[in-house]
């Protein structure tokens, strides 16, 4: 297990590497001067503007630009947003516990509710479950995000008022962040009601988000699923008098994980570089808005630092759903 | 958590649990997140609204709902006869507010003016490139050419020494970049090696104490009851950030906030029918314009550029583009603004008229290039859609025109040039309500291949700015103004298309909201009923 990690870690470096360049260069390829956009219609002077690309070090050429940049990443240095005028990394880490928040929640909301519904699906295939599950999945997965949140809101916030607008917690509680985890800050915080109010918050969001996760991760599994339980060992299973919730359960279900869990790790990748519509509509202080907001701005130290950042998390995941396909499959851990 | 934390977590339960609907707490929903909170570092109104309004104060200020300057933590100044000596005669008894980190030794003197614009022009100030400072407002109003020295002669006493005289100069330090900040705390922040706390938990003297902010969600303030002026009538303030204007309508029905910025246009009319919500508007202080480029032929000859302008249907695109939230402007100055000439005649809409004065002057099968902005301004909410109905207009009168965009910093750097093929789509927000910061700034032979796109330079017109530039005299000013405005319709270097709405919306419990006509969301007056 130790060699399949390390195998897999080592792949980081490049890949590192790569996205390092890819970001850095990425940005500059867009058209659009910083500068310029920074002073808007009000313009500035030659003059002015020479000191600002002296001060922002845009008069080097480019390989010494991404010299300096690369060698303060080594040092733990990714720079300071030419907007706010504060580090990237504390604005990476501030934003990023909401959004990993949401996303963990929109997950194990897909999770919860697709991992079942592709399995009766399945089981049931060609019967009224099955196309009740598989149209609405469809369904689900056509809408568009920003409609689907609207109508939501208005439905439950506005006219049922089951659940707050819009935010993370209702403006009654305020304390000092802890970790940036709402319902771990608000748990811990002593202040009652305050647990409720962040779960309250955290519904409507989380069913936006989760909602095309789910409509995959269905399909997903009921499509593995059928796969598996035409193998002859499901027959073999049958044949033997083995009940059939056992079946589908132990035999069909985790053989047809690994498809599943790929998707699932994908799904997570995605999460993880912010959800625009939703942390925008719901007012979600996350970071997908955060890296939007920064390439309209042309905030060149923001877009490449939470690019690299976003794609580490993102290898991250990798690496864990590389993990859990040894876990799942002891073949795959054998032939890495 | 510091005790101090504690003291202010405490003081927020109480003041929010007493309800929304109480007068305690009042709730904004903002469009948007506040750069930092040294309004001296960043240009954008969604910042200014955070930082300068409720936390600082300026030496003068204008007073709320009009664009007159009146004096703040100035109690009177003079401006010397030949216009190059500023004195400010500065309020005693104005304390700074307190936090965790710092407790001020000393009320508000002169040492803290005399910094707050050193650090901006000064290189050498050990605060000019903390937070990496660019001072975008501060060169972007000339200051460091026009400030000579400033000179403290008193505690109580400062003068500012200029290189020229210039009229707009009181003004602009009733502008967010000239906020004053606490020279007592920058000197501990950078003693503690934390210079860039000025921007990021900001001490000032106004209305409103920064409590905290949670960044992209909430920013809270609880009132300064030692302030010098007359207080706020609420005990907290909280900016709820509510990027999305739907969202934001939805939060004030549900009771959520109480005042909301920037409504959808589309909702307008249902917001004025729901009983919830209360819609105040006002011009606002800009001008959206199609700037010809007057050096090129056929542009350089101003009748055609009259008869282009006879075919633009303004009406249309009003209701069209702004969908009411708009009016035609007939002048290169808002009607708000002190001035402006009630007496202009506009280029009436009459395509036939327009039609034979082209031909007139020789010009038929005219090929133009329109320029389309590809941002969203209140001057101009959807500058794309501008071009098409203008487009719609001149094929009336022959002309074929081109629609083209470019990313917005390069349609700001390719559109100052004099080479420029086409008329520019294009507008402008006011800065301090002066009317040289249009007429200079915009349509001055200084601002050719810089902000007058139109690249015109006219010589009685620019005699005439340039002399109101030097007269203090504000009945003398305004005759030179109101005379450029004149000689500026007669030969139209731009087609002036129209000034926004500003619509804000309240609650009904909302009481002495005043909308800002400098675009400010200012809550120091705001009570709840």
């Amino acid at each position: 297990m130790l060699k399949f990690l390390g195998s897999r870690i080592l792949t980081f470096v490049p890949t590192f590497l790569g996205v390092a360049f890819i970001s850095f260069a990425f940005i500059r390829v867009l058209p659009g001067d910083p500068i310029i956009v920074m002073a808007g219609e009000r313009g500035m002077s030659e003059e002015r503007y020479a000191e600002l690309k002296a001060q922002f070090g845009f008069d080097q050429p480019f390989l010494v630009q991404f010299w300096e940049y690369f060698t303060g990443i080594l040092q733990g240095d990714l720079g300071q947003s030419f907007v706010t005028k504060r580090p990237v990394w504390d604005e990476f880490f501030t934003l990023f516990p909401a959004t990993l928040e949401l996303a963990l929640c929109g997950m194990v909301f897909a999770v919860l509710l697709g991992l079942p519904a592709g399995v009766i699906a399945a089981v049931n295939r060609g019967k009224l479950w099955d196309r009740l599950f598989m149209s609405s999945a469809l369904v689900a997965y056509s809408m568009p995000i920003f409609w689907w949140a609207l109508l939501l809101i208005i439905v439950f916030s506005g006219h049922l008022q089951w659940t707050p607008v819009s935010g993370r917690i209702d403006l009654v509680y305020y304390f000092p962040d802890a970790t940036g985890f709402m319902l771990y800050d608000a748990a811990v915080s002593g202040q009652k009601g305050a647990l409720w109010s962040a779960i309250r918050h955290l519904i409507l969001p989380t069913l936006v988000l989760g909602t095309i996760p789910l409509a995959v991760i269905a399909r997903q599994t009921r499509s593995a699923m059928l796969e598996v339980l035409g193998e002859d060992y499901i027959r073999t299973a049958r044949a033997k008098g083995l009940p059939p919730a056992r079946i589908n359960a132990v035999h069909a279900l985790r053989n047809s994980l690994i498809p599943v869990i790929t998707v699932i790790g994908l799904s997570v990748g995605t999460l993880l570089a912010g959800a625009i519509l939703t942390e925008t509509i719901f007012s979600w202080p996350g970071i997908g808005k955060w890296m939007v907001d920064s390439i309209f701005r042309r905030d060149y130290p923001v877009v490449q630092g939470g690019l690299m950042l976003i794609a580490v998390m993102v290898m991250i995941v990798n690496l864990t759903v590389d993990v859990l396909y040894g876990v799942i499959n002891p073949k795959i851990r054998k032939r890495s | 958590m510091r005790l101090y934390n504690y003291i202010y977590c405490a003081l927020a339960g109480v003041v929010l649990s007493a309800g929304m609907a109480s007068a305690q707490a009042l709730v904004y929903c903002s469009e948007g997140s506040p750069e930092g909170f040294d309004p001296a570092l960043y240009t954008s109104g969604t910042t200014f609204d955070a930082s300068s309004h409720p936390i600082y104060n300026r030496l003068v200020e204008f007073k709320v709902g009009t664009t007159e300057v009146i004096p703040a933590l100035a109690e009177s100044y003079s401006v010397s006869d030949d216009g190059l000596t500023v004195t400010f005669n500065l309020r005693k008894g104005v304390q700074f507010h307190s936090s965790d980190k710092f407790t001020p030794s000393r009320d508000f003197n002169a040492d803290d003016v005399i910094f707050s614009f050193d650090r901006q022009g000064n290189p050498d100030n050990p605060y000019h490139q903390v937070s990496g400072g660019t001072w975008e407002y501060y060169g972007g109003m000339s200051m460091p050419s026009l400030i000579k020295s400033i000179e403290k002669t008193d505690d109580y006493t400062v003068v500012f020494h200029l290189n020229r005289p210039e009229a707009p100069i009181i003004a602009n330090m009733a502008m967010d970049f000239a906020s004053i900040v606490s020279k007592e705390y920058a000197d501990a922040m950078l003693a503690a090696g934390t210079p860039e706390m000025v921007n990021q938990a900001p001490i000032g003297t106004g209305p409103f104490q920064f409590q905290a902010y949670q960044k992209d969600a909430v920013i809270r303030y609880i009132r300064n009851d030692a302030y010098w002026g007359d207080p706020a009538r609420v005990q907290a303030l909280i900016f709820a950030i509510t990027p999305d204007a739907s969202v934001r309508y939805q939060k004030i029905q549900a009771g959520e906030c109480h005042v909301m910025a920037y409504p959808n246009p589309a909702d307008i009319s249902a917001m004025k029918a729901d009983a919830n919500t209360v819609v105040l508007e006002q011009e606002g202080l800009n001008v959206g314009y199609l700037a010809y480029n007057t050096t090129q032929p056929p542009y350089d000859n101003p009748k055609v550029r009259k008869a282009l302008n006879m075919a633009i249907d303004k009406q249309a695109i009003i209701d069209v583009v702004f969908q009411g939230s708009g009016q035609i402007a007939k002048n290169p100055l808002p009607p708000t603004m002190w001035s402006y000439n009630q007496a202009t005649v506009d280029d009436a809409y009459d395509p036939a008229a327009a039609n034979a004065m082209l031909e007139a002057e020789g010009v038929t099968g005219l090929d133009m290039k329109i320029w389309a902005m590809p941002v969203q301004r209140p001057y101009n909410p959807n500058a794309r859609r501008m071009a098409e109905l203008m487009q719609a207009d001149f094929a009336k009168v022959g002309v074929n025109v081109e629609i083209v965009s470019y990313e917005w910093g390069e349609y700001l750097s390719r559109s100052k040039s004099k080479d420029r093929d086409g008329a520019v789509l294009l507008g402008w927000t006011g800065d301090n309500g002066d009317p040289d910061n249009f007429l200079a700034v915009l349509l001055g032979c200084d601002g050719v291949e810089a902000s007058n796109r139109a690249q015109w330079c006219h010589a009685p017109f620019d005699d005439l700015i340039q002399q109101a530039k030097v007269t203090s005299d504000v009945a003398e000013r305004t005759r030179l103004y109101e005379q450029a405005q004149l000689i500026f319709k007669d030969q139209a270097p731009w087609a002036t298309i129209a000034h926004s709405v500003v619509h804000m919306v309240t609650r009904p419990e909302v009481d002495g909201y005043v909308v800002h006509p400098l675009g400010g969301h200012i809550f120091n007056q705001v009570g709840l009923k």
